[in-house]
């Protein structure tokens, strides 16, 4: 009898093959098609305002908000500042609560019986109408801002954490456990984990939401903020500049949004190959 | 009831020798679904000897797995006792005292065949560093010198499943609970594996407990093999395979071979012969 091993490279064993990368072209076009459709639109929307002689004030032409955003870039920029700092802030601050809120309802059956339901069922309320209680109790400042921006951005987040915390392997954590894994080393090895991309979720969800938070408490009373812009420039008719306060605002909120995406692809390289690869089919 | 308990112990009394690596008496476990409860071990009484490789194989549903849940600690007994070493041990304390693998690899979805394999001794509180180091001079006795920093989604069912080998093996205990490892994988995947684990073996003596639906399987990796009856199981036969390890491919169709998968199949119940003791 021979002892030699048996071969281990099986049929199955090869690596996935790599299909050749799309060609850059491709790439470019695909990126480019919503840009050209804007474009499109923008040029429509310049053309029909131009050749209708509607009133500026009622509805101006795209190189009219253009003109404005470039005129104005100091008043534009001072504000969006402000409006930038009360989402950054309110979405840290949503972030730590979130994340620690799923963490003890996940780690205590009590909090999730009593909690959990109401946190769901919270989620249907319309946060922004606080604004008005918070301008009450917190005045104008900064203050009730962060705390809408917080309260908006919260609720997904914390959600999307607490279903990813429940979603962890039951047969990976008896896995651990055998092999002698206490809760915490659980926990940190697999629950946690398991939980991120669901975190990723909720905070992509919960930065959109906060620039609408941001917005809304700055609509029901502020100072400064494109909120604040926006409505002191309705108020004067100044339609152009409202329109270049919500471009900056849209800018804004993609930037912000895109920023998690590209932070989710850095946190989890591990995400891109369950879509890409199938093995054993 | 058959003469199947406490085989394996008395030999060892005999010789004097250290007691079973693993020692299981009476245990009678039950498994809670809802409001039923369903008794699923119905008495097992079993030892295996350090460095034996006994295989348990019985009808679907009849308790393997909850038989090795029991072992490894993760499950309570209703009544029973098991002994590693010799020594009677709580759940709590059979915890992290062998080294448990299922048909599921249960890789983690983050983390690359490296750090998989690593995950085990870092558990046992070995630095994540040293235990890294570990697992890397062992990737190219498993076959995976070139996967190391693929994640899972990246690898074949069977590269997969030796990423969990390596894990379990690095675990470093001397008991092994296998709970169809090779199941999940095709045919030609699972003799290579096979051939394989019986190398590993030959090289790092272990105890094993195996569970297997697959008879072939059983005899052609174990020292015993342990027929259950269906739930709740009990011993319906225990078959010796003497045939000494390793042993390789022609045993598979050799007449020791045919004449104990006979004896196998009859306590399964397969054949009418009365091969069985039953």
């Amino acid at each position: 009898m021979t002892t030699e091993l048996p071969p281990l490279e099986t049929d199955q064993d090869r690596p996935l093959r790599v299909l050749p990368a799309p060609s850059r072209l491709a790439l470019v076009r695909q990126r480019l098609a919503p840009v050209v459709l804007l474009i499109a639109v923008l040029a429509v929307w310049e053309i029909w305002v131009r050749w209708d002689n509607t009133p500026r004030w009622f509805l101006p032409p795209p190189s009219v908000i253009a003109r404005t955003l470039v005129n104005d870039r100091a008043l534009l920029a001072e504000n969006a500042w402000v409006t930038l700092r009360e989402i950054l802030l309110g979405f840290v601050v949503a972030l730590v609560a979130g994340v620690s809120s799923a963490i003890a309802i996940h780690a205590s059956r009590l909090l999730e019986r009593a909690l959990y339901p109401i946190l769901v069922a919270s989620q249907a309320i319309p946060i922004v109408a606080l604004a008005p209680l918070l301008l009450i109790w917190f005045g104008h400042g900064l203050t009730p801002k962060i705390i809408v921006t917080a309260l908006v951005a919260f609720f997904p987040i914390t959600v999307n954490v607490v279903d990813g915390l429940r979603s962890a392997d039951r047969e990976l954590l008896n896995l651990l456990r055998a092999l002698g894994a206490g809760r915490w080393a659980r926990f940190r090895l697999v629950t946690f984990p398991t939980a991120l991309p669901y975190l990723f979720s909720g905070a992509r969800i919960g930065i959109a939401v906060a620039v609408i938070g941001a917005v809304f408490g700055e609509l029901v009373g502020a100072e400064a903020g494109l909120g604040h812009l926006l409505t002191l420039s309705a108020a004067n008719l100044r339609t152009d500049r409202v329109f270049a306060c919500v471009a900056i605002l849209a800018a804004l909120a993609v930037c912000l949004f895109s920023l998690v995406a590209v932070l989710e692809r850095l946190v989890l390289p591990w995400r891109r190959f369950l879509v890409a690869a199938q093995p054993d089919a | 009831m058959p003469a199947s308990s406490q085989i394996g112990l008395s030999e060892a009394r005999r010789q004097g020798e250290r007691p079973p690596a693993l020692e299981i008496r009476d245990v009678v476990a039950s498994y809670v679904e809802g409001r039923r409860v369903l008794p699923v071990l119905g008495g097992i009484s079993l030892a295996v000897e350090e460095g034996e490789f006994v295989a348990v194989v019985g009808p679907s549903g009849s308790g393997k797995s909850t038989l090795l849940d029991v072992i490894a600690g993760l499950i309570a007994p209703e009544s029973g006792e098991i002994r590693l070493d010799g020594q009677p041990l709580a759940e709590q304390d059979r915890l992290g005292r062998s080294a448990y693998m299922r048909q599921r690899d249960l890789l983690l979805p983050w983390r690359t065949a490296l750090d998989n394999a690593a995950l085990a001794l870092e558990v046992a509180g070995v630095p994540r560093r040293e235990a890294r180091e570990r697992a890397r001079a062992r990737l190219p006795e498993f076959g995976l010198e070139a996967f190391a920093d693929a994640y899972p989604a990246q690898l074949s069912g069977g590269m997969r499943q030796r990423v969990a080998f390596l894990r379990t093996v690095l675990a470093g205990r001397p008991l092994l609970l296998l709970d169809e490892p090779f199941g999940a994988l095709d045919a030609l995947t699972r003799v290579a594996i096979q051939d394989w684990l019986v190398e590993l073996l030959e090289r790092e003596r272990r105890t094993v407990l195996l569970v297997t639906h697959d008879v072939d399987e059983a005899i052609y990796l174990a020292d015993r093999v342990v027929v259950l009856t269906p739930r709740p199981a009990r011993i319906a036969h225990v078959e010796p395979v003497t045939t000494p390890r390793p042993r390789h491919r022609p045993f598979l169709t050799s007449p020791e071979f045919v004449a104990h998968k006979a004896r196998i199949l009859a306590a399964l119940g397969f054949l009418d012969d009365g091969g069985g003791d039953r």
